[in-house]
């Protein structure tokens, strides 16, 4: 047994035989040749099968995964018919060098041109002249690329990297992950594993090297962990795990029909966070009262430019029709931190979690605001909703967004379209600045939402990606819990809602804690909510109420942990 | 013969938009560059009109030589202007 570590990009956990792709030989020999004219045939003949190839895989693309990811093909398209390429190789074949001499030296020109720039996304374009250079080089040698399509068992895909031509032959009934030596979170393979719903881990490095094809192996998209060659026990404790959750789901099946509400009487409204229009699916299906987050920024990423209006309008569309008049909070953009968006071009910074993002972008660059508003007020008469801003340090800033948001909703009304009068507005409270002021927030927004995320990170100054101090990321802090009773009370004063849209709202440990402080409203991926309300029903909130004094003057988050463990004994 | 544009487009001349343009001169018979900060760029070339790297706010020269030169400069002015990736100034 041996264990790999990797950057874990898409979740899930997968057990299943290790199938190693292996890159094709597409070594080829230097010739001069004399007819140069029949060599440049035989260019075109290699470049028109490689047309229709990727036609072929463009179409089956769009098919199985929309106009998105179809468009990725689209751009092969346009490298492959390139009269820069074209021309570039023509001429050396024109000087005597063979043809698969002469297209290998012209894309490693273009491909070390674009690996040189100084941006993820034209780095990225790098990756689509090495692909299709590759089939178009395939072809002039005779020799075929493997037919991914042909897999027919449960399988682990082992590889260096994934272009997405290779991603899109595989049948996902019978891939259940990725594993790659490189790559990053904005990788195709990412990218493909997230649509495709399956865990994936990149940048682990020797994978192809320790994982040998056929051996089987158990791999967390979660947390990154690769085993091989699992020994008994652990694929054991694996399926344990496996069927340990089926059957605690299958009883809390049940709350999915009831209210959430404690053993007291005393209601809160249990909703779900999503990232797009489809996800609402699994928030219905475990009866969620509501989407407390709708992450607009997934409506952006994965693609190769801006959403329009008209596509955002229709997404938020969609989720306040599925929702049926129950409330949507929709958080406007937020990018930047560990969250990029390669074709906006942004600069590269020291301190990504302090600098330009989420708000800030916005406001600066008020050509991207304005168009989300727009489509979020057409969509507004569909539902119930809500619009919170993220990342407001001061009231400035909300105040401004704010009259942004009623200037479109003037210019709209101008236009005759109209808008609902209900639409409530709200702010993230994740930046300890404005929970120190969220008495003066509440007094100018509908409703406040506590991101504990980002509260958290920002409070102890610990950056949640970095490993080494990942031990101060610490929810049950004194100080984290004594900021949310102020962000409560503050709200509670002026007769607004409070929620919650961090990890947090679904822990456990932390639920009592929030129950008995009063929060209106937990926001929770949909696989949480079921547990949460399970939990709620053993809960008294009069019986937890008079804790929560003491559990405020304890001196450590471990104490506070124990503290309510003891509680609920 | 030429035209100037500024470019509107959020994103610059990168993904769509650039391939927006390329498929526009492409059917055309004349010679057409993208001129952006004394670099010309063939516009029939995918690679070369993301090489110049056009950033949004920044103003090109598009020219067009050959039989075809004014019909070509026509439409993709055009499609500049009507898919929102810039205007002729």
């Amino acid at each position: 047994m041996l264990a790999l570590k990797g950057i874990p990009v898409s979740d899930g956990a997968a057990i299943a035989k290790a199938y190693c792709l292996v890159e094709p030989d597409l070594s080829y020999s230097k010739i001069m040749i004399q007819n140069d004219d029949a060599e440049i045939l035989r260019l075109n003949a290699a470049i028109e099968h490689t047309q229709n190839e990727i036609e072929h895989i463009q179409a089956a693309a769009t098919k199985k995964y929309g106009e998105d990811k179809g468009a990725i093909f689209g751009a092969h398209l346009l490298v492959l018919q390139d009269p820069e390429l074209f021309v570039g190789v023509a001429q050396k074949i024109q000087s005597g060098m063979n043809a698969e001499h002469a297209l290998d030296e012209t894309a490693q020109f273009f491909i070390q041109m674009f690996e040189g720039m100084d941006n993820d996304y034209m780095k990225e374009r790098a990756e689509d002249i090495r692909d299709v250079s590759k089939r178009v080089m395939a072809h002039l040698l005779g020799v075929e690329l493997p037919d991914y399509s042909r897999i027919k068992e449960a399988v682990i895909i082992v590889a260096k990297d994934l272009t997405p031509s290779m991603t899109t032959q595989l049948d996902p009934t019978f891939v259940k992950g990725f594993i790659t030596d490189i790559g990053g979170k904005t990788s195709h393979t990412a990218i493909l594993a997230r649509t495709m719903g399956i865990p994936a881990i990149v940048g682990a490095k020797s994978a192809t090297m320790d994982i040998k094809h056929g051996e089987d192996l158990i791999m967390d998209g979660a947390t990154g962990e690769i085993f091989i060659q699992p020994n008994h026990e652990q694929i054991v404790q694996y399926k344990k795990v496996e069927e340990e959750n089926k059957q605690f789901q299958q009883q809390l099946a049940k709350y999915s029909e009831l209210q959430s509400v404690s053993k007291d009487g005393y209601f809160v409204e249990l909703a779900g966070n999503i990232g797009k229009p489809e996800d609402v699916a699994s928030v219905l299906a475990v009866g969620g009262e509501g989407v407390g987050l709708f992450r607009t920024e997934f409506l952006y990423m994965d693609r190769l430019d801006l959403p329009s209006e008209e596509e955002q309008f229709t997404a938020y569309k969609e989720v306040l029709q599925a929702l049926n008049g129950k409330p949507v909070v929709v958080r406007t953009l937020d990018i930047g931190g560990d969250k990029n968006l390669p074709y906006l071009n942004l600069p590269q910074e020291m301190n990504p979690f302090l600098g330009y993002r989420a708000i800030r972008l916005c406001l600066d660059r008020q050509e991207l605001f304005r168009v989300q508003l727009r489509a979020l007020l057409r969509a507004s008469v569909y539902g119930n909703l809500k619009i919170m801003f993220p990342m407001i340090a001061t009231l400035e800033e909300f105040r401004i967004a704010k009259e942004i948001l009623f200037e479109e909703k003037e210019k709209l009304l101008v236009e005759g379209i109209s808008v609902s009068e209900e639409i409530e507005i709200g702010l993230m409270i994740e930046i300890p600045s404005a929970a120190m002021i969220a008495d003066l927030f509440a007094k100018e927004a509908d409703f406040l939402s506590i991101g504990t995320n980002d509260l958290i990170q920002y409070t102890l100054a610990v950056d949640r990606m970095n490993e080494n101090v990942s031990y101060l990321y610490q929810p049950y802090h004194p100080a984290i819990l004594r900021l949310i009773k102020m962000i409560i009370d503050a709200g509670h004063a002026q007769g607004k809602w409070v929620g919650m849209c961090g990890e947090m709202a679904g822990d456990s440990i932390a639920v009592p804690i929030l129950l008995a402080l009063g929060l209106d409203e937990f926001s929770m991926s949909a696989s949480s909510i079921l547990n949460v309300r399970s939990q709620l029903a053993t809960l008294s909130k009069e019986q937890l109420v008079p804790h929560i004094q003491n559990l405020l003057q304890l001196s450590t988050a471990q104490q506070v942990e124990l503290a309510v463990k003891d509680i609920l004994k | 013969m030429e035209k100037k544009f500024k470019i509107t487009a959020p994103e610059g001349l990168h993904a769509r938009p650039a391939a927006l343009l390329v498929t526009a001169a492409t059917p055309f018979l004349a010679d057409i560059t993208l001129d952006f900060k004394e670099k010309k760029a063939n516009l029939k070339s995918i690679m070369g009109v993301m090489a110049q790297g056009v950033s949004p706010g920044s103003t090109i020269v598009i020219s067009a030589q050959g039989s075809d030169e004014a019909e070509a400069l026509q439409v993709i002015g055009d499609v500049i202007v009507s898919k929102g990736i810039g205007e002729e100034c």
